[in-house]
C-alpha cells in the first residue's frame, strides 16, 4: 500500500507537485486571458468559461468514454463562450468589464444547470504522464504523475511568446491591442483580430477546466473552480502580459495553494488561514517589489479595455 | 384586486391539498441533492418520507442562504400547501426561518442543527440533530484495525464543536482497538473546496496516512483521491462505496427518513410544535435510528467487523459512552477524571473546544 513517511520532504514535494497540478488551470486560463488582453479586450468571464469547460469535459468524457473527447469539448465550449463575449464587446458602447461579468454569471449558471446529471457518475480520467519511474519512493512517483494538459500549457506559453514576438499574426494582435487606429491604417481588421483572439483565449480557458474535472481533483462539483478563473485573470497583470511569466506566476500560485495542507500534514497546524492566504500575500509582495515609479502597469497593451 | 385573486387562488390550492387529505412537506437544500454528502443525505430522507402514501413532498435544491430561501418557503406553503418545511442548511435559520415562521404560525418549521432557543424564537420552530459521532466512533474502530502505519488522516472544514466531536470520536474509536494510532487533522477552512481537499488528501497520504476520513460538505473528491492512491477511507454523510469500491471500509451516514417520517406522522395526528405536542429539540443516535453505519466494504477485516458490531450493540442497548474519563486532550490537559463520563445529551459536548490525546492538530486558527 503506502511506503514510509517522508516527513519534511513531504512539504517540499507537496509544494513542488502542487505547483504543477494546482497551477495548470491557472496557467491555461491566464494564457487565454493574456492573448485576449494583448488584442486590447478584457474577458472577465473566464471564470464562467472555466466552469463550462470543466462541466462539458466531464460530461463528454462520461458519455463517450474518451477523456480526450472531453478535452476537445471543453475547448469547443470555451471557443463558443468566447465568440459570444467577442460578439457582445464588438458592439459600440458595450463595456468589456460589464459584459465579462455578465458572461461570468451566465457561464456559471449554465454550467450548474447543465451539470445536474453529472454530479454522481465518475468519468474516465486523462492518462497521466508518469515521469517518476526512476524513483523507488511512492510519494515521488505519485508527485511526478503529471497532467498532459500541463505540458500543453507549457508549450502554449512558449509558443505564444514566440507568436507575439516573431510572427506576422502576433504582431497584428499586438498592434490591434496597442493602437487600433494605427492597425486599421495598416489595413488590419481590428474587429476580426479581436474576435479570433478572444475566441482562442476562451478556448484555452475551457481546456483549463478540463484539467480540473479530468485530472486534478478529477471530479465535477459546483465548487470545483471556487474563483480560480478570476485569480488567473489577475495573474495576467501580475505577469505583465508576458506568456512565459504567466507560466512562472501560475506555478507560484499552484505551489502556494499547497503550502497550507502540506504544513498541516506534518503537524504545523496553527495559522492555517494565514497559510491559505499565502498566494495573495505573495502577489501583493511581488507587485510592490516590481512596481515602477515611472509608469503604471508596465507592459499593458495601450488600448486595453477602451472601446474599439 | 390582484391580491384578492391571488389569495383566493392560494386558498383553493391549499384546500385542494387538504381535500386529498395529504400532508405537504417541503425540503430545501443549499446544494445539489446528489452530492454524495450533506444534501444527498437530506434528499434521501425526503425520498424516504414520500414512501408514505399520504405525504406530498416538494423539494428545491441549490437555494442560497439569502432572502431566496424565504421566497422558496413561502412558495412551498402558499402554492404547494406544505404543512411542514425542512430548510436543511445551517445558515437558513437566522433570520430567514425566524422571519417566515412568524408569518405562518400554523406551519411547522424544522431546522437541522441545534439553534432553537425557547422563548427567543417563534413557537412553531424546532431543531433536530443526530449524534453522528456514534457512527464515526464505529468507523474509527474499523479504521484502527485497517491501518498498517497507525497513522489516520481526518480532513475537516472548520474547528467548530460538531466537527471536533467527530474527530475526537474517530480517534477514540481507533485507539480503543489500536492504542498506537494517531489521527492527523487538516482543516481546509471551507465547507466545500475540492482543490484544497484533494491537496490535503495528497499531503496526508504522502505522510504515510493509510486510512482517511473527513467532515466536509461533499466527501466525493477525498474518497476518489484516496481510492486512486490505493489507501482506505471511511465515509461521511452518505454511502460512498461507489466512489471507492476497493478502499471503502465503512462510514457514518444520516438516516433522515426515520426522523422525517416521525414528524410527518405527528403532524398528521394533529400534533404541533406550538401546542407543545411535538418537542422543540429532537436528538438521537444509532439507537433512535437517526444515524446509521454503512455496510462494511470488502477491505474491512473480520476482527474489525467483530469489534465494530460489539460497539454497535452497546450503542443500541444504551450502555456505550464515547467520552469518559480518564480523558486527556492533546496538550496533556485533563478533560475528564477517571470515573466521570459525559453522556451524549451533555451540553459540554455541544461546546467542545478540544482535541483528544492521539489527535495531531490544533483547534486554533
Amino acid at each position: 500500500m503506502t511506503s514510509e513517511s517522508i516527513g519534511w520532504w513531504g512539504v517540499v514535494l507537496g509544494i513542488l507537485a502542487g505547483a504543477v497540478r494546482g497551477g495548470t488551470p491557472f496557467l491555461l486560463v491566464s494564457l487565454g486571458e493574456c492573448l485576449t488582453e494583448k488584442s486590447g479586450k478584457i474577458n472577465l468571464g473566464l471564470e464562467g468559461t472555466l466552469l463550462m469547460g470543466a462541466m462539458s469535459a466531464y460530461a463528454v468524457s462520461y458519455k463517450t468514454g474518451s477523456p480526450w473527447a472531453g478535452v476537445a469539448a471543453a475547448g469547443a465550449t470555451g471557443a463558443l463562450m468566447g465568440a459570444l463575449h467577442a460578439l457582445l464587446v464588438s458592439r459600440p458602447k458595450v463595456n468589456d468589464i460589464a459584459a465579462g461579468i455578465a458572461m461570468l454569471i451566465f457561464g456559471t449558471g449554465c454550467a450548474f444547470f447543465l451539470s445536474k446529471p453529472y454530479i454522481q457518475p465518475s468519468a474516465p480520467q486523462l492518462p497521466a504522464v508518469a515521469l517518476g519511474g526512476w524513483s523507488q519512493v511512492a510519494q515521488v512517483q505519485a508527485a511526478l504523475r503529471i497532467s498532459p494538459l500541463f505540458f500543453l500549457g507549457v508549450a502554449v506559453a512558449f509558443a505564444l511568446q514566440w507568436f507575439f514576438r516573431a510572427t506576422r499574426w502576433g504582431m497584428h494582435v499586438r498592434a490591434v491591442g496597442d493602437s487600433p487606429a494605427a492597425a486599421r491604417a495598416m489595413g488590419i481588421s481590428v474587429g476580426r483580430t479581436r474576435f479570433l483572439a478572444i475566441m482562442a483565449g476562451s478556448a484555452l480557458g475551457g481546456i483549463g477546466g478540463a484539467h480540473l474535472t479530468l485530472f486534478y481533483p478529477g471530479a465535477w462539483t459546483e465548487a470545483i473552480s471556487s474563483g480560480q478563473g478570476l485569480m488567473a485573470v489577475a495573474l495576467v497583470i501580475f505577469a505583465r502580459w508576458n506568456p512565459v511569466q504567466c507560466l512562472w506566476a501560475s506555478l507560484l500560485f499552484g505551489g502556494a495553494q499547497a503550502v497550507g495542507p502540506s504544513l498541516q500534514a506534518v503537524g504545523i497546524s496553527t495559522g492555517y488561514y494565514l497559510w491559505n492566504a499565502s498566494p495573495y500575500i505573495l502577489t501583493l509582495l511581488v507587485m510592490v517589489l516590481t512596481c515602477s515609479r515611472k509608469r503604471t502597469l508596465v507592459g499593458a497593451p495601450g488600448a486595453l479595455g477602451s472601446p474599439s | 384586486m390582484k391580491s384578492l385573486i391571488l389569495s383566493l387562488l392560494t386558498a383553493t390550492l391549499a384546500t385542494s391539498a387538504l381535500a386529498a387529505d395529504k400532508v405537504g412537506v417541503g425540503f430545501i437544500y443549499v446544494g445539489p441533492k446528489d452530492d454524495y454528502g450533506y444534501n444527498q443525505a437530506h434528499a434521501e430522507g425526503c425520498a424516504g418520507v414520500q414512501q408514505l402514501s399520504w405525504v406530498k413532498g416538494v423539494e428545491e435544491a441549490s437555494v442560497p442562504e439569502t432572502t431566496a430561501v424565504q421566497e422558496t418557503m413561502r412558495n412551498m406553503i402558499n402554492l404547494d400547501g406544505a404543512l411542514i418545511v425542512f430548510p436543511t442548511s445551517f445558515g437558513y435559520f437566522d433570520p430567514h426561518i425566524l422571519k417566515v415562521a412568524k408569518q405562518y404560525p400554523k406551519v411547522q418549521f424544522l431546522h437541522c442543527g441545534g439553534m432553537y432557543t425557547e422563548g427567543k424564537h417563534p413557537a412553531n420552530v424546532g431543531s433536530y440533530f443526530g449524534y453522528i459521532d456514534e457512527a464515526v466512533y464505529i468507523s474509527g474502530i474499523v479504521a484502527g484495525h485497517a491501518t498498517k502505519s497507525s497513522k489516520l488522516g481526518f480532513i475537516a472544514a472548520k474547528p467548530i464543536p460538531q466537527v471536533l466531536r467527530n474527530i475526537n470520536a474517530f480517534a477514540l474509536g481507533a485507539r480503543s482497538v489500536n492504542p498506537k494510532a494517531t489521527v492527523q487533522v487538516i482543516f481546509t477552512g471551507e465547507w466545500s473546496m475540492p482543490v484544497k481537499e484533494a491537496e490535503a488528501a495528497t499531503s496526508l497520504i504522502n505522510q504515510g496516512v493509510d486510512v482517511l476520513t473527513c467532515h466536509v460538505d461533499s466527501p466525493k473528491v477525498i474518497l476518489e483521491t484516496a481510492e486512486r492512491r490505493g489507501i482506505y477511507v471511511t465515509g461521511y454523510h452518505a454511502n460512498g462505496i461507489k466512489l471507492a469500491p476497493k478502499g471503502y471500509l465503512t462510514g457514518a451516514e444520516w438516516n433522515w427518513s426515520k426522523v422525517y417520517t416521525d414528524y410527518a406522522e405527528a403532524v398528521k395526528a394533529g400534533k404541533s410544535l406550538a401546542a407543545g405536542t411535538i418537542p422543540h429539540l429532537v436528538r438521537g443516535g444509532l439507537k433512535e435510528g437517526f444515524v446509521k453505519v454503512s455496510a462494511y466494504g470488502p477491505a474491512a477485516s473480520e476482527a474489525a467487523k467483530k469489534d465494530a458490531d460489539a460497539a454497535k450493540a452497546k450503542f443500541m442497548d444504551g450502555s456505550m459512552v464515547i467520552f469518559k474519563g480518564p480523558l486527556k486532550d492533546n496538550t496533556g490537559k485533563e478533560i475528564l477524571p477517571a470515573g466521570k463520563e459525559l453522556k451524549q445529551q451533555a451540553l459540554e459536548l455541544e461546546a467542545m473546544g478540544w482535541l483528544v490525546e492521539g489527535v495531531v492538530g490544533s483547534t486554533k486558527n
